[in-house]
Parts: structure tokens; sequence; C-alpha cells
């Protein structure tokens, strides 16, 4: 019972990471990409190594496209970043970075203002979908669960868990983004929604198991406190919730170091969403279910 | 228990003849179900259009949506790619307003400009006179063009006429033409009387009706030998020879063929290294079951791929990273099992009561757990988007397979191998975990009363 005794601790702790996640995003920001803001993205690479960033960023300066950003993007190449762009401007512009070395454009990406703004409409209803429908489904599988805490408590804990476990990999993602440059894009979106759902199955495992323990002790008229009930839950299952996750993760690092570029940084906010939202499982979620039983006590 | 064997048996032979799919239907260039590879991945460049519907009354829209994809589909194969496709889309931006959206998919082509280019420019409805050559034995088609085009077409009506079956009216598509198009279609028609007149768009001959006698007052009937249906999209496609309602570019995006090919190894080489170290620690850590995890892992990735292939799903670098994942994730149900199974044998259950009751106890929580994770992924597959959809529908695939994979095969293949009666030593080491951090003594049930 480790987890339940010490449990003052570990919301402090709890609050510490937070309090970082929720600093480094205040901070650094979370720079939204493409999917979001529209603008256009080439990838280029240079046969026989790549010219100097300057010298590039000068040829592209001969074309007027506004504000280019432009960065090394692997061994040889060059990511050019800029507001949306018509065909034209963008046949121009590779004309203009191969003044020097041929450029072959590897990918390129556009996207109109328009559809950019309702795709960060649809991440946020997205998101907000997903809580929703996890929370009553929280609330309905638990219905039969009365004492000492109703099954909608249920629910309200597993949405305050969510939302701790979005922030903390969001706020990764920050610090990430400030050193790397990398940008928030639809894949991250995808990392959240997929994490909302993953992590969620590991909460569910443990109150699966206290209502396994209540339902137990009701029929045998077996007086045990809650706190104890928690914390039997909580240890029978630890293994299991490190296990499971264990396995993903190893998935996730195959994926970070073998995996294709593009899905690198999804695999890493991933990660970063395993690691902490199952230490948040086993550490906070069904602890909290001890405040909140003490309220309900109060409140009858 | 002689069930279970022969249940068993056959699974495995199942996965056997789901490998060899896999394998024989990729390695034969010619097969219908080889892997779809997305245009991240093979190549190609993907146009995002939105159709402008504010002069279209809302009724027809439907209809000039789906004009709209004929006409584009049209000029995309005028363009020259292999496999291109056409989709459409109505997304409503939760603002209330819908939005008509066209998308346009050409593997392989990386040219952007000269792709925009040829599919934003005004078709051509024309009618050319079609004239039989004999040259020496063989007869070649030449089409002498009339001067008539699409520009003297008022309009075009589907009738029913009595048609060459007594009794049965034959579908008939009726032009109008404008009254200077009419002068030109009544030369036209009284010097040709017998010959063809074929109506060509986008420089494609798709219908050659035979003169009958000279037309006068601007109004030609075309009773071809086409079905209701024909005649019906004919007549779409004479209205709709132009765009039949403006389109504005919203999106483009190109993936030349050696980012694309990267992407495919590294997705591979992720795909084995990652197999190879979930199942290396599920036997590891789990010993016999541990072992029935890992084959059971090798048929879910086995039927993944072949439903993969045939439903078909399009693979993006998202999808094979989805993929990855839900190997990761398809053990959980097992990790579930093994480790309620161990508490079983902890209370001194003999193995095979244990195995039962592991699998009856876990189910409640597999099925809440999985059942949250379907739930978000399908939201995901609502975002949109063709690399959130490219990994939403893999995940949404996962989870289903390793649900029935978990609850299914593992407890055959389980159940198939731990004996009747009794419990060995063996039994317990092989159905214990493999590392112990520190003793684990259970809590004591609650004393019945």
């Amino acid at each position: 019972m480790f987890i339940t005794n010490h449990r003052g601790f570990f919301f402090w702790l709890t609050g510490l990471i937070l309090a970082g996640a929720v600093g480094a995003i205040l901070f650094w920001g979370l720079p939204l990409g493409l999917d979001f803001t529209g603008g256009s993205l080439v990838h280029v690479s240079y046969e026989n190594g790549r010219p100097a960033l300057a010298d590039i960023q000068e040829q592209v300066d001969t074309v007027s496209l506004g504000v280019v950003s432009v960065r090394a993007f692997g061994e040889d190449g060059v990511s050019l970043r800029s507001r949306t762009l018509t065909p034209e401007e963008h046949t121009a512009l590779l004309a203009a970075i191969s003044t020097d070395a041929l450029a072959t454009e590897l990918s390129y990406t556009s996207v109109g203002p328009a559809l950019g703004s309702q795709f960060t409409n649809k991440a946020l209803w997205a998101i907000f979908a997903v809580v929703l429908v996890i929370v009553l489904y929280i609330a309905f599988a638990f219905r039969k669960v009365s004492r000492p805490v109703p099954s909608w408590g249920y629910g309200i804990t597993v949405v305050a868990m969510l939302t701790i476990d979005l922030i903390v990999p969001a706020g990764f993602f920050a610090a990430y983004a400030h050193v790397t440059g990398a940008e928030v894009d639809s894949l991250f979106v995808v990392a959240m929604l997929a994490l909302l759902g993953y992590v969620v199955n590991d909460i569910i495992v443990i109150f699966d198991r206290v209502r396994e323990h209540l339902a137990r002790n009701e029929k045998l008229g077996f007086k045990e406190s809650f706190e104890d009930t928690i914390g039997k839950s909580i240890d029978e299952t630890m293994t299991r919730s490190i296990n499971t996750s264990l396995t993903v993760v190893l998935a996730l690092i195959a994926l970070i170091y073998f995996g294709a570029e593009a899905t690198r940084n999804f695999a890493l906010v991933m990660l970063v969403g395993v690691v902490a939202g199952t230490f948040s499982s086993i550490t906070r979620s069904a602890p909290l279910l001890i405040p909140l039983a003490k309220w309900f006590d109060r409140k009858n | 228990m002689t069930r279970y064997r022969v249940l068993a048996v056959f699974a495995l032979i199942v996965g056997f003849l789901l490998i060899y799919f896999v394998w024989a239907t990729e390695t034969n260039p010619y097969s219908a179900y080889r892997f779809k590879l997305g245009l991240d991945l093979a190549g190609g460049t993907e146009l995002v259009y939105k159709a402008d519907m504010s002069q279209t009354p809302s009724g027809e829209r439907a209809d000039a949506l789906s004009a709209l994809q004929g006409v584009i589909e049209r000029r995309v194969n005028l363009f020259g790619v292999a496999e291109p496709l056409v989709q459409t889309e109505r997304a409503s931006a939760l603002s209330g307003t819908t939005e008509d959206r066209l998308i346009v998919d050409l593997p392989g082509v990386t040219d952007i400009k000269a792709a925009v280019a040829a599919l934003g420019e005004t078709p051509t409805l024309d009618f050319r006179l079609v004239a039989p050559t004999t040259v020496g034995t063989t007869t070649a088609v030449a089409y002498i063009a009339t001067g008539l085009d699409g520009r003297y077409l008022s309009s075009a009506t589907l009738g029913f006429g009595s048609g060459a079956t007594a009794g049965l009216s034959a579908p008939q598509v009726i032009l109008n033409f404008n009254a200077e198009g009419a002068k030109l279609f009544e030369k036209i028609t009284s010097e040709n009387v017998g010959k063809q007149l074929a109506i060509f768009l986008d420089g494609t001959p798709i219908s050659s009706p035979v003169i009958q006698e000279a037309i006068p007052g601007g109004q030609a009937t075309i009773t071809g030998q086409f079905t209701a249906v024909e005649a019906r999209d004919l007549v779409r496609n004479l209205n709709f020879g132009a765009l039949p309602v403006p389109i504005e570019l919203q999106s483009s995006s190109a993936v030349g063929p050696t980012l694309g090919a990267a992407a495919i190894s590294a997705g591979v080489v992720a795909g084995i290294i990652g197999f190879t170290i979930v199942a290396l620690f599920m036997i590891a850590w789990y010993r016999l079951p541990g072992l029935v995890a890992a084959v059971a892992l090798v048929e879910y990735v086995a039927f993944m791929l072949a439903v993969i292939k045939v439903i078909p799903v399009t693979l993006t670098a998202s999808g094979i990273a989805g993929l990855i994942i839900t190997v990761g994730m398809a053990v959980d149900a097992n990790v579930l099992i093994f480790e309620r199974t161990k508490e079983e044998l902890r209370e001194g259950k003999t193995p095979r009561e244990a195995v039962h009751i592991g699998f009856q106890r876990a189910w409640p929580a597999i099925r809440d757990g999985h059942l949250t994770m379907i739930i978000s992924g399908v939201i995901l597959f609502w975002l949109g988007t063709s690399i959130v959809q490219g990994f939403a529908l893999v995940f949404v695939l996962g989870v289903l397979a390793s649900f029935i994979s978990a609850v299914s095969l593992s407890r055959v293949f389980l159940l198939a191998v731990v004996p009747e009666e009794g419990s060995s030593r063996f039994w317990g080491w092989a159905l214990h975990s493999g590392f112990r951090f520190r003793a684990t003594t259970p809590y004591p049930l609650p004393p019945t009363t």
C-alpha cells in the first residue's frame, strides 16, 4: 500500500511535474504548424552537400515571398517554411534555391489558411468529444458502484487524470520544439487522441479492481476502509500496468530509432505520454478517489 | 482438452494460411492484393480543392458536386496518371456551414504546377463529323471539326421516346442550341445526312449518333443504345461540360519517390525490431503464457496485414506507426489475463482452473479498456485529413483484432497445452512470471461468514 500511504507525496510530485509542463507551454508556447496556420513547407536535398544556409536564404529572398524560414533538414537537406504559395511561386522558389547547386524536392506541402483554421477547430472538438464520451462510458460502466463514491465520481476523476495526461506530453513538446524547432502538426493531435484512449485503459484496470473488491466486500459483509481497498487494488494491478505500458514503450522506442522520419516526433510524444500516463494512472487515479470519498461522506 | 487442441491446430493452420497469403500476394507483382501505398510512401501529389457552391441552389449541390467529380476525373485521366483517385468530401465545419471539397490524388506526379494547370483548364465540348477513311485494307476513323461547340449549347435534357424495342420507351438525350447554334446545327445536319456526328468532351468522343435528317429548330435528339443511367450521365456531362461550380485550390502536397521509399524501409525495420523485442519480453517475463502470447502476436500481425490488403486500407507512414504501436498494445489483454491467472495460482487453484478463471476475471477490464480505445479511434477518423485517417483506421482495426486474438487465440492455445489434472512443479514454474523483485504475498481473501 506504498502508494496510498504516500499519496500526499505523489500529489505534490504531480503538482511539480504539472507546473513544469504548464510553465514550458506558457513560456515557450506550442508552435503551431502548417496544418493549423496554413502555409507552405518545402523539403529539398542537395546531392553534393548542402550549401551554407545563409546563401540559400539569400537566394530565397530574391523571390518576394514574405518571410521564409530556412532550416537544415537531415544530412544534406533544407526545409523552407513560408506563407501559402501559389503553384507559380513554388516553382520560382525551387528555381531560386537551385542557382548554385541543384536542389531535389523531397516533399512539398501547402495548406490554405482557411483549411488550417478549420483543422484547429476540429482538433479541439475531437479532443473534447473523446474526453466526454470516455467519461460517459466510465460513468455507465461503473453504474453499479455507488458507495463510497458514486459512478460519476469515477468519471470526474478520469477527466482530471486525462487533463493532466495531456498537459505533460504537451509541455514536453513545448520544450522539445524550443530546442529542435519542431512544430505541432496533425500527427501531434493524433498522438494526443491516441493517448487519451490508451491511458484511460490503465485507469480502467485499476478502477475495475476497485469495483471488484467493493462488490466482493459487500457480498461477504467484509468491512474494510476505502483507503485499504484502493491500496490493495493498486498493488495487485501494478505489475500489469507497468508491463502493458512497457510493451508499448518497447514498440515506440523501435519506432523512434528505426522508424520513418515523418513519425519520429509523433512517436516521441506518444512515448512521453505513455510513460507519464502510466505513472499518473498508478500513483494518482485511484488515490484521487480517497479525498473524493471523504467529501461525499461529509456531504451525507 | 481435445476440443481445445483441435481448435489450436485449426488456429495455427489459419495463421499459416494468412502468412502465406500476405507473402504470396506481396511477392506477386500482378496480385490485386498488394499493399496500397499512400502518396507519402509511394510518392505523388495530392490536391484539395474547395468547390464554391455559393451560387448553386442547395438542392442541386449534391448533383453539382458529383458532376464536378466527373469532369475532374476525365481531366485526370487525360493527364495520364496510373490509378488516380478523385474523391469528394462534404465537410461541416461545425459552424453550421458545410463545405464541399474535391480531393485529387495523383500517384507518381510531383510537378504540382503542371497538374494544377491540367485540372484547372476550361473543358471543351464540340461536335465533329465522323469520316471513315479506308487506307489499304484497314478502316481508320477521322474526325472533321464542324465549328459547333459547347458555346452554342444552351442546355441538355433527358427524355424518353419510343425506341427500337416496341412498347418500351428508350431514354433520349435532347440537346437545345441557342439561336446561332441552331442555324449552324441545321446547316451541318442538312449537309451530312447519314453520317455520324460525334460529340467530343475534353477531346474524347463520348457519343456518335447518326444524322437521320436535317434538323431545324435548334433541337437535336440523341437516341443511342444507352440505358437510362447512361443517358442521365450524358445529360449531366453535357450540362456540366464546363466546371459546374468554380473551384479553388486549398491545399497541395507532393512527396518525391526517395522520401517515400526511405519511409517504407524504415517502417519495415522498425516493425520487425519492435515486434521482436515485444515478443522476447513476453517470453522472458511470462514463460509459457508469454510464448503463447508471442504466437498469438504473430497471428495478430498476419491477420492485420491480410485485412489491410483485403479491405484495402491505404498505408501511410502514420498507418505503419499505428500498426507498430498496436503490436505493443495487442499484448495488453494477454498481460491482464496472465497476471490474473498467476493470482489464481497463488490462491491454490490448479493450473487449468487458474487459466479459466484468469480469463473470466480479466474480461470486464479488457472490454472497458478496448471500447474506450475504439471510441477515441473512431473520433480520430472523423477528424479527417488523410494522415490522421491513415493512423485511425489501422488503430481501430488493431484494437479490434487484438481484442479477438487475446480472448480467443491465447485462450485456446493456453488451454490446449495446460494439463487437465493436478499441478506439478513444472506447470507452477511455467505459468509464473520470470523475475521477482520482491516477495509477492497475496492479500488475504476476506473471511467468509
